[in-house]
């Protein structure tokens, strides 16, 4: 008999995520930290294995060392599987070629091999950036009733956004009849979420034929899709709904962790029925001092609090020292906030130190921005970062 | 690596029954996150002893769920690694072990096993952290047959009403051990249930004192021996808290809220558990917290004062926790208060309700009971 997977996935994250400035200048995207605890790609990660899909490829490409150490054998995510299981794919020399990845498409078809070695009916391709809970096993199921070739899940997004996404015109029945990439006047509403299910035997013979194409860039939205579309492949639309985000900026990255917040919030990631698995640090449970004062926040095992914590979301072992506030901002782990600093409307990268009285960010309504600080670096006492700074080295007094 | 450890994860249940009830000593949870046998068995990985026997005897069940295959631990090994040695049956006799020794008889396959030239024995009734490379240094360095780690300190009658006392000459070897006397208020020399000593001495001992029908571990083998063997002590110098009563459970919980407990149990996030996956806790609008350690998981709306929180528990609006050790997954209902309580797992506590213990005498809520 020979062994095979029903369906597999491949999980492109590869993505630089230049658009996130500070936060990746070592980093590839889906390893940036999210609620805390998470990085971005648990949530494809953890959306395939409570899928039942056990089989995944992780495409990186751009600053692979984090995310791959993060992934590791895959343990977290009961990924460590004799047969599947989570296998990080890293561009790869070859007799005749060696390339980078291209395109998205490009990316896939060079590891062929890999899926082919799973014998898989379908293949379901994810990228590494989107915050959301999903059953891909319904869409899977929605793709196989259809008798489709390709199904692309969507949603509903305000007419008003619509042009900054790829956007799905469909007949009734859910078939596509168009595409068209960030219209100006869109038709729907309907936007791409970049999630695809395609049956294996044609996905395996577009890659082919697309990389024969010289005049092609090997991506997905903007050369396989279509072509499929205008070869009368059927495809489908899959409409989600609920909470989805593209994370790919610092305002929707710091919006998608504020949405964890409240008394009713608009994403849950308690919900123990769909568990986001995660690599989970192996500190105390966090301590709150005399002093501390903390509202409407997230705060993670390890965490030392003296100060004020407001409206944030504060991840493992992050140290608030007495007199320190921080309000509406995002403090990634290991991060030293020294006594009698002020934080607002900040996102604060791992490891880095904020030295007393340094002053960071300025509230939302000053309309300036969120202030963003890399990881690993120091911030003298007495600083000042106005908001919407980019910081990625040390700042001293002087040099302010 | 030159030793191989031993844990006992029944030996002291009796001390606190409560606890004890459904559980084992070494899985009685400690410290908002942890088990108590988390402390031995990173202390053996720590010093990098690689080869952990767990000597278990009844209600095992929470350990080896805890434990599993030793992965958390980095002791999923081929090659030793973390093995459970529950009790072994001998044909003809089906009672379980009643000592220290007679278990260790039940294991001798297992030490026989194993290569490394020394033991470490250790229970689970003391949090602290030792570095057995050291104590195994210095009983090279000393000739030592076996070497008895012990602490300096002055016991709390409440929590230890009796306890050993160990008398030591100025070159460290115990000249006289004096088994389980009533504490006094003055400044013992307290065993904390560790040795040191090489493999075929252990073997040696056990055979010999089953022969002799000795049962005693401490009071026979190691006070009965004095003059025979060259027997010392290594001082604990640091942190270390002693379960030996509910009090001192409780009371030990409490004193890692001092920052430099914490500090040197945890600093160097070197105590490994079990890795659960929970959300990070949430506060809502109305939380107040002071000098409290909250695990993950918890969502936190109402006031929690000097206490230590498991995980996922809930505590509403309106309510009240203060001094008291709250396990995983209880929650607490609008407006109630208490204080001076040890609510085990998955207790409810309904709305409005007032329940206090003492700091002298703290309230126990069994696994489950709704109140």
């Amino acid at each position: 008999m020979i062994r095979k997977k029903k369906c597999i996935a491949m999980l492109l994250a590869g993505g630089q995520g230049s658009r996130l400035y500070a936060l990746t200048n070592n980093i590839a995207k889906p390893a940036v930290s999210f609620g805390g605890k998470y990085r971005i790609i648990d949530f494809p990660l953890s959306n395939c294995v409570n899928s039942g899909i056990d089989t995944v490829g992780v495409l990186t490409q751009y600053q692979p060392l984090i995310l791959n150490d993060y992934i590791g054998n895959g343990q977290p995510w009961d990924l460590d599987r004799t047969f599947g299981g989570v296998h990080i794919l890293s561009p790869y020399q070859g007799k005749k070629s060696s390339d980078w990845y291209k395109g998205t498409a490009n990316a896939i078809y060079q590891n062929m091999h890999f899926m082919q070695q799973f014998n898989p009916d379908y293949v379901l391709v994810l990228s590494g950036d989107h915050i959301y809970k999903m059953n891909y096993a319904t869409m899977l199921n929605y793709h196989i009733l259809n008798g489709a070739d390709c199904t692309i899940a969507a949603i509903d997004v305000p007419l008003s956004e619509a042009s900054r996404f790829g956007i799905l015109n469909t007949n009734n029945d859910g078939s596509i009849y168009e595409f068209e990439e960030k219209p100006k006047k869109p038709k729907s509403t309907l936007a791409s979420m970049g999630i695809y299910i395609f049956s294996a035997q044609k996905l395996f013979k577009y890659l082919e034929e697309d990389s024969q194409n010289p005049s092609s860039s090997n991506d997905f939205g903007k050369d396989v899709l279509p072509k499929m579309l205008n070869n009368g492949e059927k495809m489908m639309a899959y409409r989600f709904e609920g909470y989805w985000k593209d994370v790919g900026t610092i305002d929707s990255l710091y919006e998608a962790n504020m949405d964890l917040l409240g008394d009713a919030p608009n994403f849950d990631v308690t919900d123990s029925s769909w568990k986001i698995q995660s690599r989970s640090p192996l500190a105390p449970p966090h301590y709150m001092g005399d002093n501390a004062k903390v509202v409407n926040s997230i705060i993670m095992s390890g965490c030392e609090i003296e100060g004020t914590v407001e409206n944030s979301v504060l991840a493992s072992s992050v140290i608030v020292k007495k007199g320190a506030v921080v309000k509406n901002s995002i403090i990634m782990s290991d991060v030293t906030i020294d006594e009698g600093a002020e934080i607002e409307y900040s996102i604060i990268d791992e490891n880095t130190i904020v030295g007393k009285d340094v002053i960071i960010g300025e509230p939302k309504s000053s309309k300036k921005g969120i202030a963003v600080l890399s990881r690993n670096i120091q911030i003298e006492d007495g600083v000042k970062i106005a908001g919407g700074e980019m910081i990625d080295k040390n700042v001293t007094k002087e040099a302010e | 690596m030159r030793a191989v450890g031993i844990i006992f994860s029944n030996i002291h249940d009796n001390d606190v029954p409560e606890l004890a009830r459904t559980r084992t000593l070494g899985s009685i949870p400690f410290g908002g996150r942890y088990r108590l046998i988390d402390f031995p068995l990173s202390n053996m990985v720590n010093s990098g002893i690689d080869t952990v026997g767990i000597i278990t005897k009844s209600n095992y069940q929470s350990l080896m769920d805890h434990v599993g295959s030793g992965k958390d631990w980095d002791l999923a090994r081929k090659d030793g690694g973390l093995i459970f040695l529950p009790p072994f049956g001998d044909l003809g006799n089906d009672s379980l072990y009643t000592s220290r020794l007679e278990a260790l008889k039940g294991v001798t396959n297992f030490i026989e096993r194993a290569d490394e030239e020394y033991v470490v024995l250790t229970d689970c009734d003391a949090v602290c952290r030792i570095n057995y490379n050291d104590v195994i240094e210095k009983h090279i360095r000393s000739h030592a047959d076996i070497s008895v780690v012990y602490k300096s300190f002055i016991p709390n009658g409440q929590e230890m009403p009796t306890c050993t006392d160990l008398t030591l000459d100025e070159d460290g070897r115990i000249v006289k051990l004096n088994y389980k006397v009533k504490t006094t208020g003055a400044k013992m020399n307290v065993p904390l249930n560790v040795f040191v000593l090489k493999k075929s001495l252990l073997h040696n001992i056990v055979l010999d004192s089953i022969s002799h029908n000795i049962h005693h571990f401490m009071s026979e083998v190691i006070g009965g021996n004095l003059k025979s063997l060259k027997i010392v002590g290594y001082e604990h110098t640091g942190f270390y808290a002693g379960i030996t009563s509910l009090q001192a459970y409780f009371n030990s919980n409490m004193s890692i809220l001092k920052s430099e407990n914490r500090n040197e149990l945890f600093g160097d996030r070197n105590v490994f558990t079990k890795i659960r996956d929970s959300a990070p806790t949430k506060y809502g609008n109305s939380a107040i917290i002071k000098n409290s350690m909250i695990a993950d998981g918890c969502e936190i709306e109402g006031e929690v004062e000097n206490s230590i929180i498991f995980r996922n528990v809930k505590v509403a609006r309106g309510a009240v926790v203060k001094n008291s050790i709250v396990m995983q997954g209880t929650v607490i209902g609008e407006r109630s208060l208490l204080n001076c309580i040890i609510a085990d797992k998955k207790v409810v506590i309904r709305d409005k309700k007032i329940l206090s213990g003492s700091e002298n005498h703290p309230f126990y809520i069994g696994k489950g009971i709704m109140i």
